[in-house]
C-alpha cells in the first residue's frame, strides 16, 4: 500500500514535471520570437540610413574618477544584406601621438571580421586578428564586439518582460551571442516602445555575472527618421571604471562609396 | 574719384569673398613632435675616430597637411631634422613627404616626396624597395628618405594596382668617422658610384598588385631601377668604403593568412643585377594570447625564418640563415603601453642580435620609448662583428602636438 501510494506519487510529480517541461518549451519559443522581433524592430528602425559620418570623443575615467580623452572619427557604409555586417573605418585624432592611428572592419555575422590597422608612423597596413572581440578597445571600457556587433543576427533573443526606463516603457529582451569568442554570455537590452531604440544593455561575462551596464541617452531623431544617441555610458562593476562616448552631430547620406573603405586608402584618411 | 570708390566697392566685395574661400579650403592641420633622444654605448668604441659613449639627439617633424573641403585635393609636407651632438652625418635634414594628392572616383594620382611600406614580417622588411633606408636613424630598415615619385592607384573590385614612377635617386645615409654601429673603415657617401650611366637621374619604376580574398593578403610587385642598397667598396688608398648603386631588376611578393589569433607571414624577393640572380625570403608566424592572465593584456609570440640565396658580389646581408624569435606585449591600457622583445640567430656561427622595443604615453602629449641592442657571438671576419662593441640602450621623450 505504502509502496504503491509513493508510485503514484512519484509517477503524478513526472507527469506534472513533463507538462510544465512541455508548457514551458512551447512558451520559451513564443518568448524568443517576441524577443526577436522586438530587436528586428528596432534594428530595421535603422535601414537605408546609406551611410554616416561621426566625431566622438571618447572619456576614460578610472576608478579614482581621473579622466584621459581621446577623439575619433567614426565612418560607417551600410550594407544592406542582413547577412552581412557594415563596413567602417575608424580614424584617431587624439591622444596625438596616435593622431591617424585607423582601424578598417568588415564586419561579419558569424565569423570573425575582417580587420586592417594603419599605423601612421610606418605608413604601414597591418591585417590583424579580429577573433578576440572582447578585449578592451584602446584601454576603455568598451569591448570592440560591444559597437560593432550589433548585427541582428549576431544574437538570439528571448523577450522577459517589460518596464518603465526613464520617460518610456521598455521591452525588455535577452540576446545570447551567436559569434565564437564573445566575452558575454548574455545580455540584457532595453529597448523603448515609442520608436524601438536601445536604451540600456546589462552584460554579463563568462561566469554569468554582471560586468557591465551600457546607459545609451541623449536620443536625436535625424532626417529621414534615423535615430542616434548621442551619449553612450559604459561602466564596469567589476573595476570601477567607467568610459562615455560623446557624439557629435552625425552626417548621413554623405556619398562615401565602397572605395573608401579600401587598406590601400588608409595612408590618406586624416 | 569715381575709380576710388569703385576700387573701395571691389575691396569691399573681394574681402567677404576671400573670406568664403578660405572657409571652403579648410583649414591647416598641424601635428608632429618634438624629441630628445639619447644613445648610451657601455662599451668603448672599437675604431679610431668614435667618439664617446654617449650621444644626444634632438628631432624636430612638424605635419603639415591640407584637404580642400571635397576631399579632392590633399597635400602633405613633413620635414624631418635630427641634431645629434656626436656625428656630423646622423645630424641631418630630410623631406619625408611633400605631396600632392588628387582624388578621382576609383584612382587617385600622388606627386612629391613620399614613404611606402609594403611587407608584414617583424625582423627584416625585405620586400620594401620604393624608398632609400635612413640608415643613421636606426637600423630595422623602418626609417625612410621621402621619394620623389609620381604614384598613379586604382581600386577595382578585383585588387588594387599601384604604378610607380620614380625620378630622382635618394643616397642610403651612413654613420660618419665619429659615429657608432659603423664598419671599420667610414663610408665615403661623397662619391657614390653608378653603374648607370644617367647615376642619380636614372628614372625608377614600380607596378604592384595588391588585394585581399577572405583571409589572405597578397601583395606582387616588380621593380626596375636602381637598387637601394649600395654594394661598399673601399677606396684605393683604403681609408673609406664607396657605395656602389646597381640597375637592378627585383620581383617581390608579401603575404598574409590570417586565421583565428594565428598570423601565417610570408615576404620573398627575386633580383638580378647584384652578381648572380638570387632570391630572399623571411617566413613566419604570429600567434597571440588574449587577455592573458585574466587582465587585458595580450601576448603575441613570434618565430620567423631568414632565408638570403646572395652570393658575395651583392651588398652583404646578415641574414643568410637565420631564426628569429620574439614576443610583443600590449598592456591594452590607456597609455598603450606594448613591449616587443625578439632576437635573431645564425645557427651556423652562433652571431646573435637581440633588440628591445618598448613605448608608452606619459601624459596626453608625452611618449616615452625605449630601443635596446645587443649583438653578441660575432667573430672577426662575420658581418656583426664590425658592430660586436656596439651594444646600445636608446631613450627618447617626444611631445607630440
Amino acid at each position: 500500500m505504502k509502496n504503491s501510494s509513493r508510485k503514484l506519487l512519484s509517477r503524478l510529480l513526472l507527469a506534472g514535471l513533463f507538462a510544465t517541461l512541455l508548457a514551458g518549451g512551447a512558451y520559451a519559443g513564443e518568448l524568443e520570437d517576441k524577443g526577436f522581433e522586438i530587436a528586428a524592430r528596432s534594428d530595421r528602425s535603422d535601414r537605408g540610413f546609406t551611410d554616416s559620418v561621426v566625431d566622438m570623443k571618447m572619456i576614460l575615467r578610472n576608478a579614482h574618477g581621473q579622466e584621459t580623452t581621446r577623439t575619433l572619427a567614426l565612418k560607417t557604409l551600410e550594407i544592406p544584406d542582413e547577412d552581412v555586417g557594415d563596413k567602417s573605418l575608424i580614424v584617431f585624432y587624439t591622444p596625438a601621438d596616435i593622431y591617424g592611428t585607423a582601424l578598417l572592419s568588415y564586419a561579419k555575422i558569424l565569423d570573425p571580421d575582417d580587420q586592417w590597422l594603419y599605423l601612421p608612423a610606418l605608413k604601414r597596413v597591418k591585417r590583424i586578428s579580429s577573433v578576440n572581440k572582447s578585449g578592451p578597445f584602446v584601454g576603455s571600457e568598451f569591448a570592440f564586439e560591444d559597437f560593432t556587433s550589433l548585427e541582428l543576427n549576431k544574437f538570439t533573443y528571448k523577450y522577459i518582460g517589460e518596464e518603465v526606463c526613464g520617460d518610456f516603457t521598455c521591452d525588455v529582451v535577452e540576446r545570447f551571442p551567436r559569434y565564437e569568442n564573445s566575452g558575454y554570455t548574455k545580455q540584457i537590452a532595453w529597448i523603448d516602445q515609442t520608436v524601438f531604440q536601445l536604451r540600456k544593455v546589462d552584460f554579463y561575462d563568462r561566469k554569468g555575472a554582471l560586468l557591465k551596464t551600457l546607459k545609451l541617452e541623449d536620443y536625436r531623431e535625424y532626417d529621414g527618421g534615423y535615430w542616434r544617441a548621442q551619449t553612450l555610458r559604459m561602466e564596469n562593476h567589476l573595476t570601477g571604471k567607467s568610459t562615455d562616448l560623446i557624439y557629435s552631430d552625425y552626417a548621413f547620406k554623405t556619398g562615401l562609396q565602397d572605395n573608401d573603405f579600401q587598406k590601400g586608402v588608409l595612408r590618406r584618411v586624416r | 574719384m569715381k575709380f576710388l570708390s569703385s576700387l573701395l566697392g571691389f575691396a569691399a566685395v573681394a574681402i567677404p569673398l576671400q573670406g568664403a574661400a578660405a572657409a571652403e579650403l579648410g583649414p591647416l592641420d598641424i601635428s608632429g613632435f618634438i624629441g630628445v633622444e639619447t644613445r648610451v654605448f657601455p662599451f668603448s668604441s672599437q675604431f679610431s675616430g668614435q667618439a664617446g659613449n654617449a650621444e644626444i639627439s634632438l628631432i624636430v617633424t612638424p605635419e603639415f597637411r591640407y584637404r580642400t573641403s571635397d576631399g579632392k585635393h590633399q597635400f602633405s609636407f613633413i620635414p624631418y631634422f635630427r641634431l645629434d651632438s656626436r656625428d656630423d652625418e646622423r645630424t641631418h635634414f630630410d623631406i619625408r613627404e611633400a605631396y600632392w594628392l588628387y582624388r578621382g572616383g576609383s584612382w587617385e594620382i600622388l606627386t612629391g616626396f613620399n614613404r611606402v611600406f609594403w611587407g608584414v614580417t617583424e625582423s627584416n622588411h625585405l620586400v620594401n624597395v620604393i624608398n632609400q633606408v635612413d640608415l643613421v636613424e636606426d637600423l630595422d630598415g623602418e626609417d625612410f628618405l621621402g621619394q620623389p615619385m609620381i604614384n598613379f592607384t586604382t581600386f577595382q573590385n578585383w585588387g588594387q594596382i599601384d604604378i610607380y614612377v620614380l625620378p630622382g635617386f635618394r643616397e642610403r645615409t651612413f654613420p660618419g668617422s665619429e659615429g657608432r654601429l659603423r664598419a671599420p673603415i667610414p663610408v665615403d657617401t661623397s662619391s657614390p658610384v653608378y653603374s648607370s650611366d644617367l647615376g642619380q637621374k636614372h628614372v625608377d619604376v614600380a607596378l604592384r598588385y595588391s588585394h585581399y580574398f577572405g583571409d589572405l593578403d597578397i601583395g606582387v610587385y616588380y621593380f626596375w631601377g636602381t637598387g637601394r642598397v649600395p654594394t661598399l667598396v673601399p677606396n684605393q688608398a683604403g681609408s673609406a668604403l664607396i657605395p656602389h648603386y646597381d640597375i637592378i631588376n627585383q620581383a617581390g611578393v608579401d603575404l598574409q593568412y590570417t586565421k583565428d589569433a594565428w598570423l601565417f607571414k610570408f615576404e620573398g624577393i627575386i633580383r638580378g643585377g647584384q652578381g648572380g640572380t638570387f632570391g630572399a625570403f623571411v617566413a613566419g608566424t604570429e600567434y597571440t594570447f588574449f587577455q592573458v592572465f585574466g587582465g587585458n593584456a595580450d601576448i603575441g609570440v613570434l618565430a620567423e625564418y631568414l632565408h638570403d640565396g646572395r652570393d658575395a658580389s651583392a651588398p652583404a646581408t646578415p641574414f643568410e640563415d637565420d631564426i628569429f624569435a620574439g614576443m610583443r606585449l600590449a598592456l591594452n591600457d590607456i597609455q598603450d603601453t606594448s613591449v616587443l622583445v625578439g632576437v635573431i640567430v645564425d645557427p651556423s656561427s652562433s652571431e646573435t642580435f637581440y633588440t628591445i622595443e618598448a613605448e608608452r604615453r606619459l601624459a596626453q602629449h608625452y611618449v616615452i620609448e625605449l630601443r635596446a641592442r645587443f649583438f653578441t657571438g660575432a667573430d672577426p671576419g662575420e658581418a656583426l662583428f664590425a658592430i660586436s662593441r656596439d651594444d646600445y640602450v636608446q631613450l627618447r621623450l617626444a611631445r607630440y602636438f
